[in-house]
């Protein structure tokens, strides 16, 4: 049986949607797949060395809050400073407490699974990045190069 | 029950006990057998299929005291 391949585009850099790339692209490499991830615009953020992932409640109607507030927390409520800072430590809060991995964690483990990891050159340069802020072990390539591998995936997932 | 290794992951959610079965299954010879301990239901059936789409043979699943627990013989 020839190894199966899956293709992500990796594009959100908050929280709650770095997930979604990394659990996939972790678990389909324990099932034996060959996995590439691109990351462009702001999924580059999970690429940083140092991650600083945030969750906003803002604009998000479907975000649970403790005890349903989001049922009746004016929308305004949502868009204070401080008010992406609270949710973001809550909800690593409860990530801890459930047992759910870090995105660091589910990151590394990619790494070590040899899940190929590629920035998007033309969006690093778009938002001025450095190499130097990108983890090691990746690649920067574009559009092509993503269509070599993705053209002959079996699953191929734009997050 | 006999088995040549065990990992205990409870109090993981998915798809952490997968992933750690996988790095532990990486290190044994075929043949061996691996205990697993899990506390996540959806464990159940991501134990499962892990063993359809890998070859692994899932020899048993169950559940005892609260917690899942599943045999796997390496392929």
């Amino acid at each position: 049986m020839a190894q199966k391949k899956l293709a992500i585009i990796a594009t959100k850099g908050s929280l709650d949607w770095a997930y979604p790339p990394f659990i996939l692209a972790s678990t389909a490499a324990a099932l034996g797949y060959e996995v590439q991830v691109f990351f462009t615009f702001y999924g580059l953020q999970l690429l940083k060395k140092k991650l600083d992932l945030q969750v906003t409640p803002l604009g998000n109607p479907g975000m649970p809050m403790p005890g349903g507030m989001e049922k009746f927390m004016p929308v305004l409520v949502t868009a204070l400073p401080f008010m992406q800072g609270v949710m973001t430590s809550m909800m690593k809060a409860k990530m801890k407490k459930k047992g759910v991995a870090s995105i660091d964690e589910l990151r590394e483990l990619c790494l070590e699974a040899e899940v190929k990891m590629i920035a998007c050159q033309m969006t690093v340069d778009l938002f001025d990045l450095e190499q130097a802020e990108f983890i090691d072990g990746i690649e920067y390539a574009g559009a092509a190069a993503f269509f070599e591998f993705a053209g002959e995936s079996d699953i191929c997932l734009y997050i | 029950m006999t088995f040549d290794q065990e990992l205990d992951a409870s109090g993981l959610n998915c798809p952490l006990p997968i992933l750690r079965a996988k790095k532990t299954l990486n290190a044994m010879s075929a043949g061996q057998v691996l205990h697993v301990i899990a506390t996540d239901p959806g464990s159940v059936k991501d134990f499962d299929a892990f063993a359809k789409q890998t070859g692994n043979e899932l020899m048993e699943s169950k559940e005892e005291g609260g917690k899942f627990h599943f045999l796997i013989k390496k392929c």
